[in-house]
């Protein structure tokens, strides 16, 4: 029985063995950096490593040479020292020399990668659950970036084939110039985060209620994926990272976009929408931000995340409902949408959840009245 | 005898109420074990769920939601339920018998010490099964993610106040038992070194379980009482309980890890047949990790912040403690050399530890380099050095300690044949399990996430293999200590050849009452 | 069980540490239960306190009985001594977490919302001072909306009471001479006034809460310095509660003729644990009160 056990588990083994080999591309370290402090790290981790192997090899020769040799069973006579000075102090003197070796370097990579002084620009980075929000201050826009592979990928028992860059795929990624400076200020709406790039060399921690900052300075133009690496709830496995590091000419065209986007956002405002219409861009709006936890058909889930279909306060008078999609409630997970949509889309996703399912008011909440509550 | 004489008209309950109303110290080890045993089988099927689900990319079995609370129910009651009350079984059993104390200081508080456990188990496990499942924020209970949970969390907050005030009362039993309860000739430097790792394991234990309980306490109120410790609107901070919890944090991992030297430092002289090497360096030793470990805890912050001075410093007091961790590994080697081995069970579980260990402590070594630890915290990396030093460091440990005093507890001798099947399965299947979880964790894999990208899926495979052969192979320990209570060779009373600490001095199995009167040391 | 007094004393089995364990997890479960609003948590903690207290005199008498027939010896003694001082340091520890949570505050983070792009992103109008309004404090809704508050000044109240905890730690003193002296009303008198301080500064202290509650507008919810400060002095207070009550159990068993001038551990123990709760309180008049 025993035996058959062990068979089943080495053949598994085999197999997956087998399955990493034909697969041309594993990792088993750090992936190729492409920023200097990632590029130090790279090192910092390649020294240190060999000097532990290093030390592995002596440790473990003495150990396995003394289990070879002075065994019973090949009739080595036990001695029976029990202490040398010289050799305690010997080898209390030695890890600690090999100590400082490794905290020298270190200290000096340290004091590079937290010197975010004279930065070329500088992006505030929010976390949300389960999403960041990128603004750029300084050119005045600001966006959301979303998870984009589609629910039927990962959902329970799905059996979609997965996309290439399976759960590291985002709607709208942050873009940067090439080889300049970023500073990042980072900070989260609800829980903490860590913005973390691989590549780049950088984790930081997004802290509600502070702001910590870090830099990074891409050499080379490409896409850069990351994941948040601080549980965060539960999509934490689901709240990827993009970064489009472009050259200067195409980074500039971007920006131009994205500016009249923005200004095309807070311009329709004024105008009055039709039912229809603002269920159709109420019911992206949801399924980007609300389905996550009031899941697809708004059934949500009890008893943490509360069903939207046939609730009260849906069915009930809007107010109630406006003022929570705006602010949030306190001590849960529903947070302040206000600050995180346009007065269209809070709009728009009030008027869907209030249309949607068995929900059927008939009402159409404008954003003009969106607005109005911002006071 | 005086006292033994005595116990014989005393009314002694039997059946259940026997060991619920016990002041024996055996009785109570055994209770600890036995507590333990089953804390470990139910956080380890916790583990099979993770792993299971971890096979292969994409939602097999769970939602994300179960998945966290798999996580970390498992870390919580790997930690509180089945480590640490695991140690405190054997400092019961031995420590009053390698001093030649005819039982601890504080007998009755000993049951309750026990007794609280049971009740912060219920209150655990029981979380799972009120609304909105068991807590889900990660062993580490981090606000405001922590405060964001429903009735488990506050479940979870009494549960380890239970727990804290067991662990403190368990400590300051031990501590006087030591301090107090040496029998005659028996000085601080005559204690086996098991003892002395526990002295210094309980001072550090109730150094920090109250702090535990305070930072928790802080979490409840401000879950319920509208205060802003970890709330920057009301001026608090959510890093400030990372400080406080690790400040207790830091400390616990090495409660669950100076035990498992005394174990093995009490293991390895029996079977080289020569004496414990640097004994007096040892005892150095433990003390200077037990301070060194109140200094260090803010390197499971690297990445949140702090000023940059901060993180030099707790860089360098981290990398501090490699200095005597080094020196008892090399006398644990120093010992075996020269010396005259047999590898019987406890033996081999001594052995592997001392190497697995060590592997361990030099990934905790990688990741005390701040740069370094910016790329791998929060990543497998991280999962994989723990496990290393928890796993194959102090359940190995306890499976070695287990092995070698069974034949001193039940008076037979275990299944020598199974014993090694459990030893060898373990070996390999602990190794296939952690091992390529280093790879997954430079390759960039975070923890704590219920699924991932598909570069991921190999290694995840293998480790997931792994982990159904190591936790598999548990069973076979069960069966190796039922079999052993219920019969099998009379054990002798030294057992062990090269044995020469009091325990061995009484008849196997040991007495109901040890030293009543108490020995005389020479 | 005889009064061997060269053999230490092991107790026959008991069943008073299962009570206590299951007093525990009913007061936590009633807890539990209150705070998230299900019916019958008040009864359940109720209930718990109940078997606690229950246990609690069970236990207790069980050692005084033993005590007093002269079972334990010297070494025993000892033993209890070494708990209660490791207890002691224990709850040191406790406190030690809560202090340390203040002056995180007070020295960093405070600071820290108040300063650099912390301040210039997130909390514009926040003037980091100590004691602190919060960041918070313009918002209208969501978490952080408090009102101001006046905060505690040290030299009322504050200030009589550390006086009268003074002076009891005294009186606890010279009732332990008096024990030491055999002056049997010596150790009466002196327990007694212990108590009397020790009830005029629970009352004090009471009335303290209802001030800052009322007139103060200082409340748990009053940002980070509320939430020390009622956390420091309300845990302070629970173990001068508790002190409180260890001293009427000795003074009644000082009126029945308990304790030896040469023995005499239960009397020791409640006056450790009395100074401890003095010191702290020397702590809290300190750094929360003063400055
Ligand atoms: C038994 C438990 C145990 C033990 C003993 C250790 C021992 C050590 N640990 Fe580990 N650690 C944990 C349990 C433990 N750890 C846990 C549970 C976590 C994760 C918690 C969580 O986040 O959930 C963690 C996380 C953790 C981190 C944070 C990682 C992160 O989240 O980013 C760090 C970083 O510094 C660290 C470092 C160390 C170091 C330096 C040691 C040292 O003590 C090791 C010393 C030993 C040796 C170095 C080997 C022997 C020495 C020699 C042979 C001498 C020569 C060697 C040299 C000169 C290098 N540990
Ligand atoms: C303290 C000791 C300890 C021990 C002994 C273990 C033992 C194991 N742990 Fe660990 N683990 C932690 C402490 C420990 N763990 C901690 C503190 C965390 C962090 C939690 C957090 O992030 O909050 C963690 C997290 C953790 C993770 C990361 C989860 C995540 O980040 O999402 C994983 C994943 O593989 C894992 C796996 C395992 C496995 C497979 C075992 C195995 O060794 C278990 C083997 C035991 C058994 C399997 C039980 C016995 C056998 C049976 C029940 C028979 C049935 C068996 C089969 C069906 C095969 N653990
Ligand atoms: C992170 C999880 C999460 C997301 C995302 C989320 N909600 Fe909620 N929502 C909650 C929770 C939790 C509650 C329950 C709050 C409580 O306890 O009253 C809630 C409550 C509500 C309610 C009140 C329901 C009732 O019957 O009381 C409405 C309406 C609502 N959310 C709408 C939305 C809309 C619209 C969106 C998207 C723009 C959204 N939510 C996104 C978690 C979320
Ligand atoms: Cu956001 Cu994890
Ligand atoms: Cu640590």
């Amino acid at each position: 029985m025993m035996s058959n056990l062990i068979k089943k588990i080495g053949g598994g083994l085999a197999l997956a063995m087998y399955s990493m080999l034909a697969q041309a591309e594993y990792a088993i370290n750090f992936p190729k950096p492409v920023t200097v402090i990632a590029g130090q790290i790279y090192d910092l981790h390649m020294i240190t490593m060999w000097i532990i192997v290093g030390i592995a090899v002596v440790v473990y020769g003495a150990m396995f040479y003394s289990i070879l040799k002075h065994r019973k069973s090949v009739g080595h006579k036990a001695a029976n020292f029990h202490h040398n000075t010289m050799i305690e102090i010997v080898w209390t003197t030695i890890p600690l020399l090999i100590l400082i070796g490794m905290a020298y370097p270190a200290t000096k990579s340290v004091l590079a990668m937290r010197d975010s002084s004279n930065p070329d620009m500088t992006v505030k980075i929010t976390g949300y659950q389960w999403k960041w929000e990128y603004d750029y201050q300084q050119e005045g826009f600001k966006f959301m970036s979303v998870l984009s592979t589609p629910r039927d990928q990962f959902e329970l028992k799905g059996t979609a084939a997965k996309n290439e860059n399976y759960l590291l795929e985002v709607d709208n990624p942050m873009v940067v110039p090439v080889g300049k400076k970023v500073r990042i200020l980072l900070t989260a709406n609800d829980v903490i985060h860590a913005w973390w790039v691989p590549t780049f060399g950088i984790k930081q921690d997004a802290i509600p209620g502070f702001i910590k900052d870090s830099w990074f300075k891409a050499d080379k133009a490409g896409t850069y994926r990351g994941q948040c690496a601080e549980l965060c709830g539960k999509d934490h496995g689901y709240m990827p990272i993009v970064v489009e590091v472009k050259e200067q000419a195409d980074y500039d065209k971007w920006v131009a976009e994205q500016k009249s986007k923005s200004a095309a956002a807070t311009q329709d405002t004024n105008k009055v929408y039709e039912l229809a219409e603002l269920k159709s861009i109420g019911e992206k709006v949801y399924a980007t931000n609300c389905a996550g936890c009031h899941q697809a058909k708004g059934e949500g889930m009890a008893p943490v995340f509360p069903a939207l279909d046939g609730s009260k306060m849906v069915k009930g008078p809007k107010q109630a409902q406006i003022d929570i999609v705006m602010n949030g409630k306190a001590g849960t997970a529903m947070s302040a949408f206000g600050k995180q949509l346009s007065d269209t889309d809070v709009a728009a996703v009030i008027t869907y959840t209030r249309n949607a399912w068995g929900n059927h008011t008939g009402e159409a909440i404008q954003p003009s009245e969106i607005k109005a509550s911002r006071k | 005898m005086e006292a033994v004489h005595d116990h014989g008209h005393e009314h002694h309950p039997s059946g259940i109420m026997r060991w619920v109303t016990t002041t024996n110290h055996k009785d109570i080890g055994t209770l600890y074990l036995f507590f333990s045993l089953i804390m470990f089988f139910f956080a380890g099927s916790l583990a099979m769920g993770i792993r299971a689900e971890l096979f292969q990319p994409g939602l097999q079995f769970m939602q994300p939601n179960t998945f966290n609370q798999l996580t970390t129910m498992h870390g919580l009651i790997m930690v509180f339920g089945a480590i640490m009350p695991a140690f405190v079984g054997f400092a019961n059993w031995q420590v009053p018998l390698m001093i030649g104390a005819p039982d601890m200081a504080l007998p009755r508080l000993n049951n309750w010490s026990f007794w609280l456990l049971p009740m912060a188990a219920i209150l655990l496990v029981g979380s799972f099964f009120v609304p909105g499942g068991a807590a889900a924020g990660g062993w580490t209970m981090y606000p405001p993610l922590f405060i964001q949970g429903g009735l488990s969390g506050d479940m979870t907050i009494f549960a380890v106040h239970i727990l804290g005030i067991s662990s403190i009362l368990g400590s300051i039993n031990i501590i006087t038992t030591i301090m107090n309860m040496r029998a005659p000739g028996m000085t601080y430097m005559k204690m086996p070194l098991f003892v002395w790792t526990w002295f210094i394991t309980a001072f550090l234990l109730v150094a920090v379980m109250p702090v535990l309980a305070g930072a928790v306490t802080m979490l409840l109120t401000d879950r319920h009482f509208d205060t802003h410790f970890f709330n920057a609107a009301g001026g608090g901070d959510p890093v400030m309980f990372q400080h406080i919890f690790w400040f207790f944090g830091h400390p616990e991992v090495y409660i669950m890890i100076l035990p498992a030297f005394g174990i093995v430092s009490s293991i390895i002289p029996t079977f080289a047949r020569k004496p414990l090497f640097g004994y007096a360096s040892m005892v150095y030793a433990t003390a200077s990790i037990a301070i060194l470990s109140f200094i260090v805890w803010a390197h499971h912050m690297y990445s949140v912040g702090m000023p940059t001075a901060a993180q030099l410093y707790f860089m360098y007091a981290t990398m501090l403690i490699a200095v005597p961790t080094g020196v008892k590994v090399f006398n644990w080697i120093a010992t075996m050399w020269e010396g005259s081995m047999t590898f019987e069970t406890p033996m081999l579980f001594a052995i592997a530890f001392v190497a697995l260990f060590t592997i361990g402590g030099f990934t905790g070594i990688v990741l005390a380099v701040v740069p370094v630890d910016i790329q791998l915290q929060d990543t497998y990396y991280v999962v994989a050095h723990f496990h290393y030093v928890l796993v194959s460091g102090s359940l190995f440990a306890i499976f070695a300690g287990a092995y070698y005093w069974l034949p001193k507890w039940t008076g037979h001798m275990y299944n020598e044949t199974l014993g090694k099947w459990h030893f060898w399965l373990s070996m390999i299947g602990f190794n296939i399990l952690f091992f390529p979880q280093h790879f997954l964790g430079l390759a960039g894999m975070p923890r704590r996430i219920p699924d991932y990208a598909l570069q991921f899926a190999d290694f995840n495979m293998i480790s997931s293999i792994g982990g159904f052969m190591f936790g598999a192979t548990q069973l076979l320990f069960v069966i190796v200590v039922i079999k052993c209570v219920r019969g099998g060779t009379k054990a002798t009373a030294q057992v062990w050849e090269g044995a020469d600490t009091l325990e061995w001095t009484i008849p196997s199995p040991a007495p109901y009452h040890t030293f009543a009167t108490p020995p005389v040391i020479k | 069980m005889s009064g061997n007094k060269d053999s230490y004393y092991l107790p026959t089995p008991s069943h008073w540490p299962i009570v206590g364990s299951l007093a525990l997890l009913t007061m936590a479960s009633g807890v539990i239960m209150m705070v998230n609003k299900i019916s019958m948590g008040g009864v359940t903690l109720l209930a718990g306190v109940a078997i606690l207290l229950f246990m609690m005199y069970g236990w207790f008498g069980e050692v005084v009985r033993e005590s007093e027939s002269g079972k334990y010896n010297k070494q025993v003694d000892k033993s209890f001594r070494l708990g209660m001082s490791w207890f002691i340091f224990s709850e040191v520890a406790f406190f030690a977490a809560f202090f340390g949570a203040l002056f995180y505050a007070r020295v960093l983070s405070v600071p820290w919302l108040g300063s650099g792009d912390t301040m210039a992103q997130l909390w514009p109008q926040f003037v980091a001072s100590w004691p602190t309004s919060s960041p918070g404090v313009e918002q209208v809704s969501g978490p952080g909306s408090m009102a101001k508050f006046t905060p505690m000044g040290a030299w009322g109240i504050p200030a009589i009471n550390t006086l009268l905890l003074l002076t009891s730690g005294a009186t606890v003193t010279w009732a332990h001479w008096g024990l030491i002296k055999n002056n049997r009303s010596q150790l009466v008198i002196g327990l007694f006034m212990t108590i009397a301080l020790a009830i005029a500064f629970i009352v004090l202290q009471a009335y303290e809460y209802h001030h800052a509650y009322t007139e103060l507008g200082l409340t748990l919810g009053a940002g980070i310095y509320g939430a020390t400060f009622f956390m420091l002095t309300g845990f302070h207070g629970f173990h001068v509660m508790l002190g409180t009550t260890m001293l009427a159990v000795i003074l009644v068993r000082s009126m029945k003729g308990h304790f030896k001038p040469d023995a005499h551990f239960g009397f020791e123990g409640v006056a450790w644990y009395w100074h401890f709760v003095d010191v702290v309180w020397l702590g809290l008049f300190v750094f929360v009160y003063w400055l």
